[in-house]
Formats: C-alpha cells, structure tokens, sequence
C-alpha cells in the first residue's frame, strides 16, 4: 500500500522532477550511472513513514507529504537577497563558503588567499571533472537510507575540501546554505571534507534563509574523513525559516588517534533530520557529538545518530539537551554498536528534554548492540520540566518568571554547549540560544 | 508606618488551614524572633511573606511599607526589599555563582529605576562582602550552591543579604545543620548586617541562636498564630520550660 502511494502521488512527481532535472545534473558515465540507482531505490522506497524504524518518529509522508521541485539556479535578485541574509548572519575570522540555493556562489565566498594546505573545488566541478577515486568517495553514503539516495541521485552542488597531511588551519572553514526565497522547491547538496594526517580545521555549516523564504527543502549531505591523528571541530547551526524542511546526513570516518568534536545547534526548520553515521575506523580515537535543541510552535527535529564502534581502544560521548515550548518535538535516536573485536570502547550517551509546555513531546530512543566484552557502554534520558523550587530561589532573588526560566534554561543546556573549543564558536552559539530565549518574549 | 504588618493572615496549603489569624508588627531598627514547635506555622509564614506558590491566603493582609504585599510577586517584593534566607538554599548546577548575583542584583536595581552595576563595581563589591564572610573566591566560581556544605550554603544567603541590602531579611531557620562554629561565622555575618534601616525576622526551633543574634522581641508561635510575644527573656523561658505549655494554651 505504501509503494502504491509512492507511486502514485510522491513518486511520480518526483520521477518527473528527476527527468526534467537531470540536464542540470552534473556528471556523466560512472556518475551518471551512480545517480539513476541511487534514484531507483529512492523510487523502490518512496519517501520514509513511521512503519520504517528508523523513521518511527519523524514520518514524511505526514510530515512533508512530496518533494518539492529542484530550485532554480540562483539568478541576481537571489543572490542579492542571500547576500542580505549573510550580512546578518556573519560569522567573523571565518572563511565563509556560500551555497545559495543549492548551487556555489562564488561572489558571496572568499576563495582568495588559501591558507597553505587547504583545497577548494565545487562538488559540481569534482562529478564533472573529478577522479574516479574521489568521485567514487562521494557516494559512499549509500543507498539504503531513501533520503539519502534521493540526495545522491539529484544533488547538484556542494564544497569538495582538502586539507593536506600536517596542515593545522586555524581559520574556520564555514560553509552557509542560503535559500533565497524563490519559488517553493527544493535544494540537494553535498560537501566532502578530506582531512589529511595529523592535519586539524574547525567547520562550520550553517543553513539561513533569505528574508521572505518560506517554503523550501534543504536536502544535504556531508562525506568527511578524518585522517591519522588528525582533529575536526564541527559546528552546525540549524537557523532555517520555520517553514522550511531539512533533511541531511553525514558520513564521517576516523583513522587511528583522531578527534571528532562535534556540536550542532537546531532552533530553525519547521521540520528537520539530521542522521549522521561516525565510523572509527582507526584505534585510540575520541568523538564528541553534542546538540542542543531549541523548539517552539510546532518544530520538530530528530537526531538519529549512529556511532560505530568498528575497532578497538576508542570513546564516544554524546550530549543532547532539547528544550521544548508549545507543541515542539524532539527525537533523538541514538545507537551505538561495538563490533566484536572493538575491545576497550568506551561509548556513553546522554539526552535530557525540558519540557516548558504540556504539549511538547520528547522521544528518545537509545540503541546499544555490543558485541564485545571488554567495553564501558551505558547511556541515559531524562525528561521533565523546570524545577519550581529553582524558579521560586530565583524569583525570591528578584528575576522576574521569564528571566529566571531563561537562567535554567541556558545552564541546562550549558552542558552540551560547553564542549564547543572555539571560544568565538562557544559565544555565537551561547548568543543564538540567548536570543532564541529573548525572543519568548 | 511599620516595616512590615501581618494582620488576621489565615493560609491553606492544599485543603488545611496552617496560619489561622496570625497577626506580626515589624518597623525599622527591630530584631524578631520567632519561635515554636514544628508544624507550628514559622515556615509558612516566612514563605507567605516571599511570596512562594502553593499558599493561599484565605484571609488578612500583609502591608510592607504600607503596600499590599500579597498583590506583588516575588520579584517585585525582593525588588521592594524584602530578603528571605532559606532554610534549605537550592542547588543551581550549570548557573555560576557570579552570573546569578549579578543577574539579581541588577533585576533588582532595574526595577527600582536604578542603574545597573558595572562589572568592577560588582566584583568589588562581591569581593568585599565574600572577604567578611569568610567566602572564598573558588565558591563563587561554582555553581549556585553546588557542593557547597551547609554552613556554605547559609553564608551564600548572608553574602546575598549584605550584596543586595533588602530593608526586611528573614532567616529561616538559618541555625538548621550548622555546627557551633559555622553557625558564629553566619551569626556575626548577620549582626554586622543591623541597621536602624533594616528590620529582621529570626525564625528558629531553638534558643541557641539568639546567643549570637539577639533579638529586640520575641514571639511564640503555635498551631498558625502568635500566642505569646515578649522580649529576649521570653526565650530563655522557653528553653527552660519548653513549648508544651503552649500547645495546650492554643
């Protein structure tokens, strides 16, 4: 029954899209060929709905019901518009990246004076022109996950980075994902950062809307491999119009003695997936995965993140917090499988939800599968609201209601910020979340 | 005018009635002791005077400064100063002790129309007060209370006194789960505090903390009212004969 609705209403739409795109496509023979099966299976699944498990909580047939139609490439007036948009959402010392409206906007990105190691190419560039090798990586994602073949078959743009063995960058590479309010539709993008040995940057990924940016889909998706005792900060900032749609993944393989700290941040989207897959691929390496959750009305964002634990002697923290207003939803899926041979793991995972209203909804969904016997795993979830004793000291202090809420509020989710190791990060993310607390009025 | 007037205050906590006509005069330069049995009504009263949820006055009035205390919030009341020293001061983890201080005295200062403290003032302010009272600098860096002891838990109430200067402070229970020694050094925190601006209510079970604070005035409190009011002898009496005279007489 579902196929037959796939088919029917979704799927079509959708094959026509891929048909009437596929001219803007970049990329022939082997990517070509990677593209219509990774399109087939998207065709073969439809969009995901709670009967699939991993899907259980966040199901797009209610939620987004179609795929909108491929975004047009952006013309002047767009690019002035994002242009806008960038200006208030700046970060400063960082090299920002712009893709606007899913395609590369050199005009609003800095591409000049490269620190030594660091390599820039466009997605576009690498499917059209790229080595086999490299375009074979871009697809390692898969196709077992729907969205994330839909993504494979229509992306069209997105940041190829390189940063050579030994190269310890210290500005922070931020790419931005504008969408910049033309018609209702959709953008499919996908970056790969290639972090060589003992080579260290921070990224950032930030999805903003232009003014007026309504109803639009960011498909995204990000291939990152973090080389030999190397170092990636990440940071993402989910800060889409709150009609929008997004739903991204991430691949990210370490090698051996390597450090992936990331945190990510979604106060934005109407509707939002985020399901990255972390590969310790090399002994003695470190992840910390951190978020934060800010929600109102009726957002809803879902973390479903998977740890694999494939070799031995590595630790993984995770930290979520969820703060929920009105009918805001979180869910956070987290699973953790230690491989038979990954003896030492050391894996915990943490989610906490602070419900400010009745109506709010939290779901947390811890997956353990160890198979080792020498490991340390364990993980935890909390829910409840603000403690009223807490409340009423802090009124009794002179904090009126919402100031005092604001003050839990920000020490609750201090937790999962705190590990960001970029001050200036560490501030614009504490700003953010101070605004998201002003704005409750 | 008087400080602070408690008249005829009755208050339910869900369906029973804990204060039933409990009348309180309080004005400027005054030390009160309040004293009685457990269950007799202290805590609510100082939590009434507050302002804590859950409490319903059913009856009566409190006039601070001759304004209707129980129409204000918490807020504006400790804005209005009024300062209660809880018995068991909460625990505030991921809050930095700093942060809060300055968060509340500044809403304080906002909403009397004062301007706010800048930071140099503050921390010389805070690290003056800290000094007196015997505060080290490392649990002001702490969160609010967290893995504070007892006794440091009961000078963060007084550092909060001395910092945001209320006109009514009332300490409840502060003698609770101090030892001789730690109970001296909030003692003396307190008494440095008098002033002929500044009333205080001095809630206890025991007698032993009006060696240290010695109060002007004395009441005994049983089953929801002030059944007898004196001077600091009255408290003497008390730990010679004990409250069962009381009981009976209420």
């Amino acid at each position: 029954m579902n196929l037959v609705l796939a088919k029917t209403e979704t799927g079509r739409a959708l094959s026509d899209i891929f048909v009437v795109a596929r001219d803007r496509l970049p990329g022939a023979g082997k990517v070509a060929e990677l593209r219509r099966q990774a399109f087939e299976a998207y065709e073969r699944a439809g969009l995901p709905h709670r009967r699939i498990e991993e899907w259980k909580y966040t199901d797009l047939r209610v939620l987004m019901r179609e795929v909108l139609p491929l975004a047009p490439a952006p013309d002047a007036a767009a690019l002035k518009r994002a242009g806008a948009a960038l200006k208030l959402h700046a970060i400063a010392g960082v090299r920002r990246l712009v893709l606007v409206d899913g395609v590369f906007a050199p005009s609003l990105s800095e591409l000049t004076n490269l620190e030594k190691g660091l390599g820039i190419r466009t997605l576009r560039e690498v499917l059209e022109a790229g080595d086999a090798a490299l375009q074979a990586q871009l697809f390692t994602p898969g196709n077992a996950d729907a969205m994330v073949a839909l993504n494979s078959a229509v992306m069209t743009d997105g940041l190829v980075l390189d940063v050579a063995d030994g190269a310890a960058l210290t500005q922070p590479l931020h790419i931005v994902h504008i969408a910049s309010g033309a018609a209702p539709s959709a953008m499919f993008t996908r970056s790969l950062l290639k972090l060589g040995k003992a080579a260290s940057v921070t990224l950032v990924e930030s999805y903003i809307a232009a003014d007026g940016a309504k109803n639009y889909q960011v498909h995204d998706s990000a291939v990152i491999s973090i080389g030999d005792d190397a170092r990636l900060d990440h940071v993402r900032l989910v800060e889409d119009s709150r009609d929008a749609f997004n739903i991204s993944s991430a691949v990210v393989t370490l090698g051996a003695h390597a450090h992936f700290n990331t945190f990510g941040m979604t106060s934005g989207s109407n509707v939002s997936r985020y399901q990255p897959t972390i590969v310790f691929a090399g002994e003695g390496s470190r992840v910390e995965a951190d978020g934060v959750n800010l929600l109102n009305g009726r957002q809803h964002a879902d973390t479903t993140m998977l740890l694999d634990h494939a070799v031995p002697n590595c630790a993984s923290r995770e930290i979520f917090r969820s703060v929920l207003d009105d009918r805001g939803h979180s869910v956070f899926q987290g699973r953790i499988i230690v491989r038979p041979h990954a003896q030492k793991t050391d894996a915990k995972m943490m989610t906490r939800a602070l419900l400010l209203s009745d109506e709010a909804e939290a779901d947390n969904k811890p997956e353990l599968e160890i198979f080792a016997d020498d490991v340390t795993c364990g993980h935890g979830a909390t829910t409840g609201a603000l403690d009223e004793s807490l409340l009423f000291y802090l009124r009794a202090r002179g904090l009126s209601e919402k100031e005092a809420q604001a003050l839990l509020i920000q020490a609750f989710v201090g937790e999962a910020i705190e590990s960001i190791a970029n001050d200036a990060l560490r501030e614009l993310v504490i700003s953010a979340a101070q605004r998201w607390l002003a704005a409750r009025g | 005018m008087p400080l602070l007037e408690v008249r005829d205050l009755q208050v339910r906590v869900d369906d029973r009635e804990i204060l039933h006509g409990l009348s309180l005069t309080v004005n400027k330069g005054e030390v009160h002791a309040i004293m009685g049995p457990n269950g007799s009504g202290k805590s609510t009263l100082s939590h009434v005077i507050a302002g804590k949820p859950g409490y319903e006055v059913t009856g009566g009035e409190i006039l601070f400064n001759g304004e209707d205390l129980l129409e204000m919030s918490p807020d504006e009341r400790a804005a209005k100063g009024v300062f209660l020293a809880f018995q068991y001061p909460v625990e505030i983890p991921g809050v930095a002790t700093m942060t809060f201080l300055r968060t509340a005295l500044n809403a304080q200062r906002k909403a009397r129309g004062e301007s706010e403290f800048s930071t140099p003032d503050f921390l010389k302010k805070v690290r003056e007060v800290a000094a007196r009272l015997n505060i080290p600098q490392d649990m002001l860096r702490r969160g609010v209370n967290v893995g504070f002891s007892g006794g440091e838990k009961k000078r963060n109430e007084i550092l909060q006194m001395a910092l945001f200067e209320p006109s009514l402070c009332i300490l409840d229970e502060m003698d609770s789960g101090l030892d001789i020694d730690a109970l001296r050094i909030a003692a003396d925190g307190v008494n440095a505090l008098r002033s002929p601006d500044r009333a205080m209510v001095v809630i206890t079970h025991y007698q032993r903390l009006l060696n240290y604070i010695v109060p002007d005035f004395v009441h005994v409190m049983s089953k929801g009212r002030v059944v007898k009011s004196g001077d600091k002898e009255l408290a003497l009496e008390l730990e010679a004969s004990g409250y069962a005279q009381f009981e009976d007489a209420a």
